[in-house]
């Protein structure tokens, strides 16, 4: 009897999980369907049938080149996590290992960085890259995703140091190891799981980010957001090709999710789950 | 050499004095045991010797030298922690070569140290493997091997044995109590396990509350403890108090009894006694009794004593073993 019900009670949970799934999925899917048709099919109306055309993509890689902009999302997306770890792993130890009574406090006053919109800053912002050059510069992006990322990646690799035991970095200071080496030889191999989801996270984060790498870039600096924000243009949409553009994308971030989604899982249900 | 001097040390955490001021010698070469309940500031006390904390006021000398003010890795001294805190990602060599490595010694220098530190702790087989591929023994082997191959100039143990179980931490405390011999440098132990702190000890220091309640050898605790907390901390099972007339009949606010000087007799003694609960060890026997006009008193005897719940027993006191305390705890000097 009592298998009888947990039987019952897992296939409930697996077709829900199935439905919630496809949902969550769906606009990644019909964007790929989309792709696919013609342009009058794409504004016909809701079909999940498409006459299998890759017109669309030829079309997006004639009428802008699309490595630039992905060469762009690379570079800003993995330059920026790179920089984030290296200034939010020392800041991430400090945290977790020698506390004081205003840890907490900072912690959080980073993380309400993350609650203002955006929009509130974009005027500074757009004047001080202007003022200083960064406008449509890699560099200035890179920075800027940093900093953007940054609240996230301290946080996440806090909770993760906070997992590993004290005692161990304590016996590496009585072993001799001064700062760097009791950082570099204990506690980064030591945390390798939780910076390698870190990682991933915020390279997807960057990757993503298209508020202010539309609004900071043109065309020397401008990844693969602003690809897709350059097919919808005044002259008209075009549904198909903007879903082409979309498509090629998100299918390389898609690709490294896929590949690290044990390590993502891991990633952001640590310290919930022990 | 390793004699550690402490100068009136204090450390406070906030508000909590957790150690009001202490004044220790420990001389070199000496095997010293802080023992003492949960609490009561035997780690801290560890942890202000090997700089892990800093302290709040006074002074710590090793070998005469001030190192108040000085980084753990620059006092000379090394650290077994309660859970071993090996690295879990190097392998057994690299853990034990770590200390090596990080003062820069050649690599052929610390290959030979290494061999020989895994020699001496029977870990040569074991020396390619990571710590999670050990068993608790041969970890706490390791965390050991990690500290004799910097030859300190003390060792610093931090309850290292607390989670072993009871047959492994026997085996144990004869390696460490053999590795003394063989290495004659000092040792700091800290426990609350005072079966630990009387086997191994040439020192016992036993703490309450952040204060030395006694400094002695192990048979100096045992037969002439201090006052009433130490009386009954060393000692197990713990020695029975006695309040009221008969301690008054002996001039004292309190008289302490040890179990194991309480004799046993099925037919007649000083005291009559009901027994509550008997203890069958095997090797010897513990009785918890309810003796008229004395109160709950606990009594050990070599060997088997037949006797069960409810049953009359009578005890003499062995009154050449009587303790006598005053009002304020103190012993009485007989």
């Amino acid at each position: 009897m009592a298998r009888a019900v947990t039987t019952r009670h897992k296939v409930t949970a697996t077709v829900f999980a199935w439905i919630v799934a496809l949902i969550i999925f769906f606009p990644i899917l019909y964007t790929l369907v989309t792709s696919l048709k013609t342009e009058p099919e794409a504004i016909a109306g809701f079909s999940l049938i498409p006459s299998g055309t890759f017109e669309n993509y030829i079309t997006v890689q004639t009428r802008s080149d699309y490595l630039k902009p992905f060469t762009n999302s690379v570079i800003l997306s993995v330059g920026s996590t790179i920089l984030a770890l290296i200034i939010a792993i020392p800041s991430a130890w400090a945290m977790a290992f020698s506390p004081t009574k205003r840890t907490k406090d900072i912690l959080m006053w980073m993380l309400s960085t993350k609650m203002m919109p955006a929009v509130a800053v974009l005027v500074p912002i757009y004047l001080l890259f202007r003022d200083f050059g960064l406008l449509d510069s890699r560099i200035g992006l890179t920075v800027m995703l940093t900093l953007i990322n940054l609240p996230i990646v301290v946080w996440m690799l806090y909770t993760y140091f906070r997992e590993i035991p004290g005692e161990i970095l304590e016996a590496a200071r009585m072993d001799g190891a001064g700062l760097w080496q009791e950082i570099v030889y204990v506690l980064t191999p030591m945390a390798v799981p939780g910076i390698a989801s870190t990682l991933l996270l915020n390279i997807i984060l960057a990757w993503n980010e298209s508020f202010w790498t539309i609004r900071l870039t043109t065309t020397n600096a401008a990844p693969l957001t602003a690809f897709i924000a350059s097919f919808s243009s005044p002259q008209g949409l075009f549904w198909a090709k903007l879903s082409a553009a979309s498509t090629m994308a998100i299918a390389p971030i898609l690709i490294l999710g896929w590949f690290s989604q044990k390590q993502l899982v891991r990633g952001l249900t640590f310290g919930a789950v022990k | 050499m390793g004699s550690i001097t402490l100068r009136q040390v204090s450390k406070v955490f906030g508000e909590a004095k957790v150690i009001p001021s202490i004044d220790l010698e420990i001389n070199d070469g000496e095997f010293v045991v802080f023992v003492g309940p949960s609490g009561c500031g035997k780690s801290t006390l560890l942890r202000l010797i090997a700089g892990l904390e800093d302290v709040s006021g006074g002074q710590i000398l090793i070998d005469g030298k001030d190192v108040t003010q000085a980084a753990p890795a620059q006092r000379g001294l090394a650290m077994v922690f309660q859970s071993y805190a090996l690295y879990p990602h190097m392998s057994v060599r690299k853990n034990i070569a770590f200390p090596l490595k990080m003062a820069k010694m050649d690599q052929a220098a610390i290959d030979r140290k290494v061999e020989a530190a895994a020699k001496v702790l029977n870990l040569t087989d074991y020396l390619e493997r990571r710590p999670s591929q050990l068993s608790g023994g041969q970890r706490q082997r390791v965390a050991i091997g990690r500290a004799i191959v910097r030859e300190p100039s003390a060792f610093l143990f931090d309850e290292p044995l607390s989670n072993l179980d009871a047959a492994l931490r026997g085996t144990m405390r004869l390696e460490i109590s053999d590795l003394h011999h063989q290495l004659k440098t000092t040792m700091i132990y800290v426990t609350h396990d005072q079966v630990e702190a009387m086997t191994m000890a040439d020192k016992i220091v036993v703490l309450n509350r952040g204060n030395i309640e006694q400094v002695g050898s192990p048979l100096e605790l045992y037969k002439t403890p201090r006052n009433l907390f130490v009386a009954g901390f060393i000692g197990s099972p713990r020695m029975n108090f006695i309040d009221g007339a008969y301690a008054q009949s002996k001039n004292a606010k309190t008289a302490g009894i040890r179990p194991e000087h309480l004799l046993l007799s099925r037919d007649n003694g000083t005291w009559r006694g009901t027994v509550k609960v008997a203890e069958h060890l095997g090797a010897d026997t513990f009785l918890h009794l309810d003796v008229d006009g004395i109160g709950q008193v606990t009594a050990r005897c070599d060997g088997e004593f037949r006797a069960h719940h409810g049953d009359v027993v009578y005890l003499t006191p062995d009154e050449s073993k009587l303790h006598r305390f005053d009002d304020k705890g103190m012993a009485l000097q007989a």
